[in-house]
């Protein structure tokens, strides 16, 4: 039989019994088995439940799975009702405050739970948005685009050009400022990307997402969302930033420079970490203050340039003890332009690679190296590999860890199809990636930020 | 008050909770412990109403959600991990709090269900890191017999136990929660509403509370277990009180609440031919001028943090505001508790308990003038911020409002006196949406026949076996049996090696005197029982101090059985301290001994006992006594 399942997640014995008895999800069904019998809600099943189970909500609120047999009998006793929902009134668009847009790429910034079957509805137009946060009306006029619909993980080099191609519209519109809901997995390399296709920006970009999905009370998306419209719409700066928790508390938004910033944490709200870079402003009570006096300003009268290619013939290769080096020249066979090693320590990879390596820079690959230690800048003259390494022409990228690295790469070779070119542009400083010191930053600092926020 | 409560139509349903003895939280590896120390870790939330499908938010949350209020957690590393912190998704559910729900619903002979859905139950005060608690149904429809009656078991489930709040900041704004007890697995068992008297109601809650202890894995100790109430009359409302901590507090509960409800119909019947709600207007005037040169301490206190007095007229109310609805608590005291929960004041006066607290009569006069109140007219003022005394005195004529067209339909809290004080607004339909971060998990036939086999010994059969092997006789196995330490009496006696039936009657006769001497005897945990009767099997108390050393641990929290024993100079005397004792009572008792001889023995075997009871044994006592009476 095939396991397939339909819209309601129903799949195998479970399905053909509700289409037998011609019961669907929202649908009042009695369930009556050998022992027992219960009357409740169809409810949708997890397409990862199995085949056995009918999901019903009892009146009582409670959702609970009855095993179906050969003797379980279904009878559909009510048809479900319809929800109907109204939008809230649009609230009144204040007319002196700045015009900000917001494009959803995918996750819920926003959404509504049906509490009858449970299925969360995101909401992004502007009357949802402002009806789940209404702060919103006293900050910016707001206008809203879907671009996307995509978990993050499914964004790719392509997608970074359609947002950034969106994002230069919605600039030669006239926007005071661009907030971008994006899914967090890999909101870090779309922000790295942003700030490299989009260069000499008039007006603030700010990428914005949620550790805690928008369904629940406790969700971070509404505070990091008041905080990334209010950046975008008044922030004297004008680059691409991700806008999160500073820390666990819904105190502070802070903003962190699109090429230093990187995802630290698999769950916890302050997740977004500037790595080797201290963070470029924060918002906090309406107020917002910057960290550093090196930014690029907001100026509505620059002219923005738009470089939005990217190529994916790029390869991360990532240095581990035991790396097979065949894994190098199985990259250059299936045509790849651009290596990025992620070397230990310093910047190092095995002798034994050194071959390959000399290899695909012999066929015009250009190999670049960042150190897996995330924290810290790459130097290849301080040991033999290193200099070999730099020797044979790989390019060391400073203090940019491996996923902005990376990103550049691609986008380097998204500009030129010559190698030469490709590298000039990889050394230079396009988008803050690179910073001359490296301060004493703390590292991995977890749990004292609990401590002590307030 | 005498109440015929089949008469009126009461009806009562229970929720009994009680916190499960896991080894960890019920989706997380923490130890379920409370902490009293300060705090390690601090951090500052706020929850946001989420609108349903319908766009519907619950007024109480939004009201507090509005008015900028935020939350404080406190935690440390020992009870508390990124789970709590809700900084981290819950793990898989515990499946030994599963078991040990499971095995109390089938001794309920509820139907455990055959996969179970953890559920979120929004919930936004600031409890619930997430805003909302997790909970799931474990077994439905069980049925147990209480005296003649069968009590339907709607359900048995399993859910996390809640943060507790430890106070308020910056005139409560900022509400301050422990996580330590957040996570802890609750059993929760709901009666059907069937319960028809007060009495009944208590009976019906021990006998739950007899089963839940008798699965033997469940805490033990005030706060472990709480029960909730749904209360209606006809007429009345249904009224859900929260929190009674005590059993056999229950009744008295229930009665309050009949009584309160029946007072608020009869002031209701009487306003309705006075007044009609609308000519409660919210016209709050402010009468800071009125008590410039105040006597009041309160008011005094606010003036001087530069708060301001407002007062709101109540037409026709003079004179309703004092009626008793329950002991010590009058309609004024409803007033001042929704006062208290919307507008975050300490509390509120009102000219029917004027002139008091140092307000005087021509503050009382002066203030009426202002709010333009005649003699059938009452007053209420507080003092507080602007925007506080504003909500404040509009949540008080709500409630004016709600007293002429009868009793509102609210969640209570209970309090350790047995009234009740208003909580908030009674939540809308059941708020429950699937826990998507948590797979549904199943009862196996082979689950339900392990908890099966494991299930503890009907009380029939343990009584004929603590005859049998223990000795004891027929009313002592039966009292054991029935007592709350009925899981514990064997590990006492095999422990100790004190004699059963001694362990028996301290378990049963003599903890009951305990209680009824109003001892709180729950509060010693099982524990100090144990090391308790330890200490009596090695000598080092003797079994005549039990009772006394059980005393003084009850008062004294955290301090060990060896504390008690020096504290109360309870050391066992020495071979030489009690030959000392003995030949002193001989000596003093010289005359007698003389004229009685070998009959004085009891009465001097008295006298010494007198002195070294608890510190000697008689049989050495008696040993003694003999030895220097040659
Ligand atoms: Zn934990």
């Amino acid at each position: 039989m095939s396991a397939k399942a339909d819209s309601s997640g129903y799949k195998g014995e479970a399905l053909n019994v509700l289409k037998k008895a011609g019961c669907a999800v929202g649908d009042v069904i009695r369930v009556t088995t050998r022992e027992k019998s219960y009357e409740g809600i169809l409810i949708p099943r997890s397409e990862t439940g199995d085949t056995t189970h009918v999901v019903i909500k009892l009146k009582s609120g409670y959702n609970i799975g009855v095993h179906i047999t050969p003797d379980t009998k279904i009878e559909k006793v009510g048809k479900g009702a319809k929800p109907t929902f109204a939008s809230p009134a649009l609230p009144e668009q204040k007319p002196d405050l700045p015009r900000v847009v917001i494009m959803s790429t995918g996750g819920t910034i926003a959404s509504r739970v049906d509490y009858r079957t449970g299925a969360v509805r995101s909401a992004l137009s502007a009357s949802d948005l402002y009806g789940v946060v209404p702060e919103l009306s006293d900050i910016a006029r707001v206008d809203t685009q879907i671009l996307l619909s995509l978990y993050s993980e499914n964004i790719t080099p392509q997608h970074w050009s359609q947002i950034a191609q969106a994002t230069a519209q919605h600039i030669a519109e006239g926007v005071n400022g661009v907030v971008i809901a994006h899914g967090t997995d890999t909101m870090a390399y779309t922000a790295a990307a942003l700030s490299f296709a989009l260069q000499n920006l008039p007006v603030p970009v700010i990428l914005v997402g949620a550790q805690r999905s928008s369904d629940r009370p406790s969700s971070d998306a509404a505070t990091n969302l008041i905080g990334a419209v209010q950046a975008a719409g008044r922030a004297p700066f004008a680059e691409v930033v991700i806008a999160m928790h500073e820390t666990v508390s819904d105190t502070a938004i802070v903003l962190n420079r699109g090429t230093k910033v990187r995802k630290c944490h698999t769950s916890r709200r302050d997740t977004f970490k500037s790595v080797n870079a201290t963070p470029i402003g924060r918002v906090n009570n309406q107020e917002i203050t910057m960290l550093t006096s090196d930014y690029a300003k907001r100026d509505p009268a620059k002219k923005l340039v738009l470089k939005p290619a990217f190529s994916d013939k790029v390869a991360l290769v990532k240095f581990h003890p035991g790396l097979n080096p065949e894994v190098i020249s199985w990259h250059v066979e299936k045509g790849c332009r651009g290596i990025l090693l992620e070397g230990s320590g310093l910047g190092h990879v095995s002798k034994y690679c050194f071959g390959t390596i000399e290899d695909a820079i012999e066929k015009g690959v250009v190999v670049a190296l960042a150190s897996q230690c995330i924290w810290g800048r790459v130097n290849m003259h301080v040991y033999d590999t290193g200099r070999d390494l730099l020797a044979r022409g790989v390019i060391p990228m400073e203090d940019v860890f491996p996923e902005t690295a990376l990103v550049k790469l691609m986008w380097a070779l998204g500009q030129t199809s010559d190698a030469e070119e490709a590298k000039r542009l990889l050394k230079t400083n396009v988008a803050g990636e690179f910073s001359p010191r490296t301060l004493p930053e703390t590292i991995g600092n977890e749990g004292g930020d609990a401590a002590n926020a307030n | 008050m005498q109440i015929d409560y089949a008469k009126i139509g009461l009806k009562v349903g229970l929720e009994i909770h009680q916190q499960l003895a896991t080894a960890a939280k019920l989706f997380c590896n923490c130890k379920p412990d409370l902490f009293k120390e300060n705090p390690e870790i601090v951090f500052l939330r706020r929850l946001r109403p989420t609108q349903s499908e319908l766009g519907q938010i619950d007024p109480a949350a939004y009201f507090e959600f509005q008015k900028g209020v935020r939350i404080r957690y406190e935690a440390n590393r020992e009870t508390s991990c990124l789970v709590e912190m809700d900084e981290e998704p819950p793990h898989p559910l515990n499946m030994e709090a599963v078991e040990t729900v499971l095995m109390a619903a089938l001794m309920m002979n509820a139907e455990p269900v055959d996969e179970v859905h953890v559920m979120r139950k929004t919930v936004i005060d600031g409890s619930n890191t997430t805003g909302f608690q997790r909970t799931c149904v474990i077994a439905l429809n069980g049925c147990i017999k209480v005296g003649d009656k069968a009590i339907p078991i709607q359900h048995a489930s399993l859910e996390e136990d809640a943060a507790r709040k430890t106070g308020d900041e910056d005139n409560g704004k900022i509400i301050r929660y422990r996580i330590d007890r957040l996570g802890i697995p609750l059993i929760e068992v709901a009666t059907a509403p069937v319960i028809y008297s007060p009495q009944e109601a208590q009976e019906v809650a021990f006998a739950i509370g007899k089963i839940l202890r008798d699965t033997g894995r469940v805490m033990r100790g005030l706060g472990t277990i709480r029960q909730d109430l749904n209360v209606s009359i006809p007429n009345g409302a249904l009224v859900e009180i929260k929190g009674v901590q005590e059993l056999a507090l229950i009744s008295r509960v229930v009665e309050y609440e009949v009584q309160r409800q029946l007072n608020l119909l009869r002031i209701s019947n009487e306003l309705k031919n006075k007044v009609e709600p609308s000519c409660l207007t919210e016209e709050i005037v402010d009468v800071t001028h009125v008590f410039k040169q105040t006597k009041c301490k309160v008011i005094q206190k606010a003036l001087e943090k530069r708060h301001c007095v407002k007062a709101v007229k109540l037409t026709g109310f003079a004179g309703f505001l004092k009626c008793e609805l329950m002991p010590n608590f009058r309609l004024g005291t409803e007033l001042a508790d929704r006062a208290r929960f919307w507008g975050r004041v300490g509390g509120i006066f009102h000219t029917d308990e004027m002139p008091a607290y140092g307000v005087t009569a021509e503050e009382v006069e002066a203030l009426k003038k202002a709010a333009n109140a005649n003699e059938d007219d009452a007053v209420v003022f507080v003092a507080d911020t602007a925007e506080n005394t504003i909500d404040a005195l509009k949540a008080a004529v709500e409630r004016a409002r709600e007293a002429i067209s009868g009793v509102p339909a609210e969640t209570r809290a209970a309090n350790a006196d047995g009234t009740t004080r208003y909580m908030r607004p009674r939540p809308g339909a059941a708020r429950m949406y699937p826990e998507t971060d948590i797979p549904p998990s199943l009862i196996t036939p082979d689950l339900i026949e392990k908890v099966r086999l494991s299930l503890p010994e009907p009380a029939e059969k343990k009584r004929e076996r603590l005859i049998r092997e223990y000795g004891l006789n027929d009313k002592l196995a039966k009292q054991t049996v029935d007592s709350e330490y009925n899981t514990l009496f064997e590990t006492l006696v095999q422990e100790s090696r004190v004699p059963a039936t001694v362990v028996a009657v301290f378990l049963t006769e003599t903890l009951k005197a305990l209680k009824r001497d109003g001892l709180p005897v729950e509060q010693v945990p099982e524990k100090q029982l144990q090391d308790l009767f330890k200490a009596i099997g090695t000598g080092e108390v003797a079994k005549e101090a039990a009772a006394e050393v059980f005393t003084w641990l009850s008062t004294h929290e955290c301090k060990s059985v060896q504390d008690a024993v020096a504290e109360l100079g309870l050391k066992m005397l020495s071979d030489a301290e009690l030959t000392m004792a003995v030949d002193r009572v001989i000596a003093a008792n010289k005359q007698t001994i003389d004229k009685l001889g070998k009959n004085a023995f009891g009465m001097l075997m008295g006298l010494v006992m007198r002195e070294v009871r608890g510190k000697a044994a008689p049989d050495r006592v008696s040993g003694l006594l003999k030895e220097r009476l040659k």
